[in-house]
C-alpha cells in the first residue's frame, strides 16, 4: 500500500566503483547502501524532498522492493503488499529515471487497503521486529549507512530509529488516492486513513475515504486513529451495498469507530512508562469522512479533520465542507472573535470533540452536497489545512490536473505542508467529483 | 528441554523508567532500569540454565542443581588481639560464626579462617573446603575453640587466603564473609586495594565492622569491591543475628557473575552507570569493553531480588522529530567457554527529540528520585568529613542537605540515622544544628549506611 519513489539504477557502486546487479541493495564488496540517492525531481519531489539523509535512504530502502523478493528480508514490517512485485518487474526501473511511483499499490486487493499497517501497532516499546528473536534485519542504517538494523528497529551503530511502515503511506485506486507521513517534526505518524470502492445498494459505485488524527496529548494515539478509520470504513463497506442512505452509513461509521477507540482504553493496556505525561488521557482521535455516491457527496465528521471541495473550474467558489469541533471554531461561531484572531489563539487547535473513552458525547457530524459541477473532494488532518486554511487558499494549493491524478494530487498536498514546515502528521485523501467511470464497477 | 522441577535459578526481567523526550539540542538521556530476579517453578518462561555442567554438587540429570545451592563460601572471622577488648567481642564473633555455619545448606562448600596480621584455616585446613552435613557443622563449630585472640589485622592476607580456597572450587557461587573490629594495621593500604583488584570478580564478599574501632572506609571498600554488602554490628551481640542474615540472603543466591551490559551508538559518551537500590553503588569506572559501543558493568550474585541502576548517557544531537537508541541495558551471564554470553534480559532507553516543551520538560519521577538519593549518600558522606576536620558551616549545610532529602524522599532509616548527628530544626527547609556530643557509633552507622536508599514511593 505504499508508494514510494524508486531510487534510480546504479550500474557501480558509488562509493567503490564495484559493478552491481541490477537489484542491489548494497554494494557486494564496500556494503555501501545503494538507497542513498539524490532528491528527485519529478512529480513526487515534494515528498522525497522530505527525506533527509538521516531517513532518506532507509525510507527508500526499506520500501524498495529487494531483489529477490520478500525472502531477503525478515523486518516484521515488510507489508504483504510488496511480495507479489519484484522490482524489475515495475516500470520505474529503467535506468534514468530518478524516480517513478511503485505501481505496487494500485495492485493491492481492491477494497481493503488502508493506512494503518495490518498487524496491531504495539506503540514505542513494541516497535518494528520485536517479534521472534532473531540477530538483526540485515539492513543497513540509512542515518549512518555504517551500521546494521537491529531487531528493535535501530541502528547498531549510531543508534538512529528506522523508518516505520507508518512514516509515509500512499494508497490510489479507482476513484480515490490517499497519502499519509509523518512530517518534520514528530517522531510517529499518528494519522490514519482508510480509502476503498464498494458497490452502492442501486447498483452504482460507492467510494470511501476516512481520516482520523489521533490526539497527541491523549495514550497510543497512533492505535486510536487506526482502529477508527479501520471501523469506520468497515461500517460503511457492510452499510452501503445494502441500501443505507450514505448520511445514515455516515452516523453510523463514526459511532463504531467512536466505540472502537473507546474499547482501546479497556484495561490491560497498562500505561506506558515512557509515556507518562500522557497517560493520564485514553486514547482519543479525530474523524472525518468522504462518501462519493453517484451525484452525492456525504461527509462526516468528529473534532478537526476536515473535508474541501475544490472545483475545476477555479472561477467557481470552493468550499469548506465541514465545521470543526475547535476551540478557534467555536469562539468564531460565538462572534467572540474574529477568525484571523481565533486561529492566531494559541488554544486555537484545542478540539472540543473527539473519538474516545472520555469523549462526553459522541455527535457525529454528517452532511450532504450534490455538487453541480466537477471536481474533488479534499479529506485532510489538520497538518494539510494548517497550510492552507480556507477553502481559496486549498484550491489554490490543489493542482489543476488533480481530478485526473488523485495521486499526484495528494503527494504535493503533502509537499505544500512539508514545504511549510511540516510541524504535524500530514494526512490526505483526495476523491476525484464525479467517480471516474473507468473504475471498477462503474454505472 | 523440559524441567519439570522446581529450578533454582531466577529468571530476569528489566523494566525501564525514563522520560524519552529531549527538547531541540537536548543530549542527555537518563534512565532508571529496574532489574527483577524471580525464582523459577512458577511460570512456563525459560528458565535460566544451571551451572550444571561443571559442578559435582549438581544432579545427575545435570539439567538442573539439586536442592544444595551450587555454592562455596569462607568465614573470615577477626581474631585480633584488640577481640579480647572486652572478651565478649571474642565470644560472640564465634557465637556468630556458628550460627552462619548453622545456616549453611547440606552440600554448600565451605571453609572457616581466622585473622590477624596473617590468616589461618581453621576448619576444615589443608587448603580446601569441607563440604555442609551435620558431621562437618559440628566439627567447624567445634574448630571455633581453636580461635584464639591475639596479633594484628592485615585484611588482606585474610582475602587473599579465601580466594585461594575459594579458587580450590568450581561452585558458582563463591563468597566470603569478613568480620574485623580493627583497622588495617599491618599492611598498606596499597596492599589491601592491590587484593581487592585481584579478588574482585572471583568471588562476593559482605563485610562487617563490629564495635566502633574499625575503619568504615575499608569496610564499605571491601564490599564495594567485592560486590557484597557492609554494616556495622556497634553491639556484639547482634553479631548472631547478622550473621545468620548474611549467610541465609548467600543461601539464597542462585546465580553468579551477572553482568550488566550497556550498549550506546556511536559518539554517545557513557555519564555513568549506578546501582541506585537497594544501595548506591557507582559502577561507571568498572566496565569492561565488550565488543563495539558496548561495555560490561559487574553486578555480582543474584537470588530473588530486585535491584535499580541509573544510567545516564550523552548522545549526539539529533533533529526534532528523530528518534534514537540512547542504550541498550541488559544482563548477561557470560558463558564459561567463551561463547557469546546467554542475554538475561534487556531493556532499551530512548531519545525522541520534540518541541514540545510540556514533555520534554518533565523529569520522571524514578530518575528524579534516585538522583535526590544519589546526593543524600554523597551529602552525608562530603558532611561527616567535613565535620572531622572541623569545618562546622560547611558540615551544617551538608547534613542539612541531607535531612531535607531524605524527609523528602520518605527515606525514614536514613532520616532517624541523622537525627542521631544533627539536632533537626526543619526537615522540609533542611535547617539543622550539629549536635555538640555524637558518639562514635552514630557516626560510624550513618556512614556505612549513607549509601542504602529506598524505593519511591507509590
Amino acid at each position: 500500500m505504499s508508494q514510494l519513489p524508486q531510487p534510480p539504477q546504479l550500474t557501480v557502486c558509488p562509493a567503490c566503483d564495484e559493478p552491481l546487479e541490477p537489484a542491489d541493495n548494497f554494494c557486494g564488496r564496500c556494503g555501501a547502501d545503494l538507497s542513498a540517492l539524490p532528491p528527485a525531481r519529478d512529480g513526487a519531489g515534494p515528498v522525497a524532498a522530505r527525506l533527509r539523509p538521516e531517513h532518506g535512504g532507509p525510507e527508500e530502502g526499506d520500501y524498495r522492493l529487494a531483489a529477490p523478493g520478500p525472502a531477503g528480508r525478515t523486518d516484521p514490517a515488510a507489508r504483504p503488499a510488496t511480495g507479489p512485485h519484484p522490482g524489475p518487474a515495475g516500470p520505474g526501473r529503467a535506468p534514468g529515471h530518478d524516480t517513478v511511483p511503485d505501481p505496487r499499490a494500485t495492485d493491492a486487493p481492491a477494497g481493503v487497503p488502508a493506512g494503518v499497517p495490518a498487524q496491531a501497532h504495539g506503540g514505542p516499546t513494541a516497535a518494528p521486529g520485536s517479534g521472534p528473536a532473531c540477530p538483526g534485519t540485515g539492513r543497513t542504517c540509512g542515518a549512518c549507512r555504517a551500521g546494521m538494523i537491529d531487531k528493535d528497529g535501530y541502528c547498531e551503530h549510531c543508534g538512529h530509529a528506522q523508518p516505520r511502515e507508518r512514516d509515509h503511506m500512499e494508497h490510489e485506486s479507482a476513484g480515490v488516492a490517499a497519502v499519509s507521513d509523518r512530517g518534520l517534526r514528530h517522531h510517529r505518524n499518528e494519522d490514519a486513513y482508510a480509502v476503498s470502492t464498494t458497490a452502492q445498494g442501486d447498483g452504482g459505485t460507492a467510494v470511501i475515504a476516512v481520516v482520523s488524527d489521533g490526539v497527541s496529548s491523549a495514550t497510543r494515539p497512533d492505535e486510536a486513529s487506526a482502529a477508527a478509520v479501520l471501523a469506520a470504513r468497515e461500517t460503511l463497506m457492510t452499510a452501503l451495498p445494502l441500501g443505507t442512505p450514505p448520511r445514515e452509513a455516515t452516523h453510523e461509521a463514526i459511532l463504531r469507530a467512536a466505540e472502537a477507540v473507546a474499547a482501546l482504553a479497556a484495561p490491560g493496556h497498562r500505561p506506558r512508562e515512557h509515556d507518562q505525561h500522557r497517560q493520564e488521557n485514553a486514547p482519543a482521535c479525530t474523524i472525518v469522512s468522504a462518501v462519493v455516491t453517484g451525484d452525492l457527496l456525504t461527509v462526516g465528521w468528529i473534532g478537526d479533520s476536515r473535508a474541501y471541495w475544490v472545483p475545476d473550474d477555479r472561477a467557481t467558489q470552493p468550499a469548506r465542507l465541514t465545521e470543526d469541533d475547535s476551540w478557534a471554531a467555536q469562539m468564531v461561531a460565538a462572534g467572540l472573535m474574529s477568525e484571523a484572531e481565533a486561529y492566531a489563539d494559541e488554544r486555537a487547535h484545542a478540539i472540543t470533540g473527539w473519538l474516545g473513552a472520555d469523549a462526553y458525547e459522541i455527535e457525529p457530524h454528517t452532511a450532504s452536497f450534490h455538487p453541480d459541477r466537477p471536481g474533488v473532494v479534499v479529506v485532510c488532518t489538520d497538518g494539510l489545512w494548517n497550510y492552507a486554511e480556507s477553502a481559496e487558499q486549498m484550491a489554490a494549493v490543489v493542482p489543476p490536473d488533480a481530478r485526473s491524478r488523485p495521486l499526484e494530487c495528494a503527494r504535493h498536498l503533502l509537499g505544500h505542508a512539508l514545504d511549510g514546515g511540516g510541524h504535524d502528521n500530514v494526512t490526505v485523501a483526495i476523491l476525484p467529483f464525479p467517480t471516474p467511470s473507468e473504475g471498477a464497477g462503474s454505472a | 528441554m523440559a524441567n519439570f522441577s522446581k529450578p533454582r535459578v531466577p529468571r530476569f526481567s528489566a523494566e525501564v523508567y525514563q522520560n524519552t523526550h529531549l527538547p531541540e539540542g537536548g543530549r542527555e538521556v537518563n534512565a532508571i532500569v529496574t532489574v527483577t530476579a524471580t525464582g523459577g517453578g512458577t511460570t512456563g518462561e525459560t528458565p535460566v540454565p544451571a551451572f550444571a555442567s561443571s559442578s559435582p554438587s549438581s544432579s545427575p540429570s545435570g539439567s538442573f542443581p539439586a536442592a544444595a545451592p551450587d555454592a562455596a563460601v569462607v568465614i573470615m572471622v577477626d581474631s585480633s588481639g584488640s577481640m579480647e577488648y572486652p572478651p565478649t567481642k571474642m565470644r560472640n564473633a564465634r557465637d556468630a560464626t556458628a550460627a552462619a555455619i548453622d545456616t549453611l545448606r547440606d552440600g554448600v562448600a565451605f571453609a572457616v579462617v581466622s585473622g590477624t596480621h596473617q590468616a589461618k584455616e581453621i576448619y576444615p585446613g589443608g587448603g580446601r573446603l569441607a563440604v555442609a552435613d551435620a558431621t562437618t557443622r559440628g566439627q567447624a563449630k567445634e574448630a571455633l575453640r581453636k580461635i584464639n585472640a591475639s596479633g594484628g589485622t592485615a585484611i588482606g592476607t585474610w582475602l587473599r587466603l579465601a580466594d585461594k580456597l575459594l579458587a580450590s572450587s568450581d561452585a558458582a557461587i563463591r563468597h566470603g564473609i569478613l568480620l574485623t573490629d580493627g583497622r588495617n594495621e599491618h599492611e598498606g593500604p596499597k596492599e589491601l586495594l592491590t587484593t581487592l583488584e585481584a579478588c574482585a570478580g572471583r568471588f562476593t564478599c559482605d563485610a562487617r565492622g563490629v564495635g566502633t574501632d574499625w575503619e568504615v572506609k575499608e569496610v564499605t571498600g571491601i564490599a564495594s569491591a567485592l560486590l557484597g554488602t557492609a554494616d556495622i554490628v556497634a553491639d556484639p551481640a547482634g553479631l548472631a543475628a547478622d550473621f545468620t542474615g548474611m549467610m541465609e540472603s548467600v543461601m539464597g543466591k542462585e546465580i553468579a557473575d551477572v553482568s550488566l551490559r550497556l550498549w550506546t551508538p556511536l559518539g554517545a559518551e557513557v555519564r555513568f552507570v549506578k546501582q541506585v537500590a537497594p544501595t548506591v553503588e557507582d559502577l561507571t569506572g568498572r566496565r569492561t569493553e565488550a565488543g563495539p559501543r558496548a561495555g560490561d558493568y559487574p553486578t555480582g550474585s543474584w537470588g530473588d531480588e530486585s535491584r535499580d541502576y541509573h544510567v545516564c548517557v550523552r548522545v549526539p544531537n539529533a533533529e526534532v522529530g528523530q528518534e534514537m537508541l540512547a542504550a541498550r541495558v541488559s544482563l548477561v551471564l557470560p558463558a564459561p567457554d567463551g561463547s557469546p554470553p546467554q542475554v538475561l534480559a534487556q531493556g532499551l532507553v530512548r531519545a525522541v527529540w520534540t518541541d514540545d516543551l510540556a514533555a520534554s520538560t518533565s523529569i520522571n519521577a524514578q530518575v528524579a528520585h534516585y538522583t535526590g538519593q544519589a546526593e543524600l549518600a554523597r551529602v552525608i558522606q562530603q558532611g561527616l568529613e567535613l565535620r572531622k576536620s572541623g569545618d562546622l558551616d560547611g558540615a551544617t549545610a551538608k547534613l542539612g542537605r541531607a535531612v531535607q532529602l531524605a524527609s523528602r524522599s520518605g527515606n525514614d532509616d536514613t532520616a532517624k540515622l541523622l537525627a542521631k548527628v544533627v539536632d533537626v530544626v526543619d526537615a522540609a527547609a533542611g535547617t539543622v544544628r550539629l549536635k555538640a556530643k555524637v558518639s562514635a557509633e552514630a557516626q560510624m552507622t550513618l556512614e556505612t549506611r549513607s549509601t542504602k536508599t529506598v524505593r519511591v514511593k507509590k
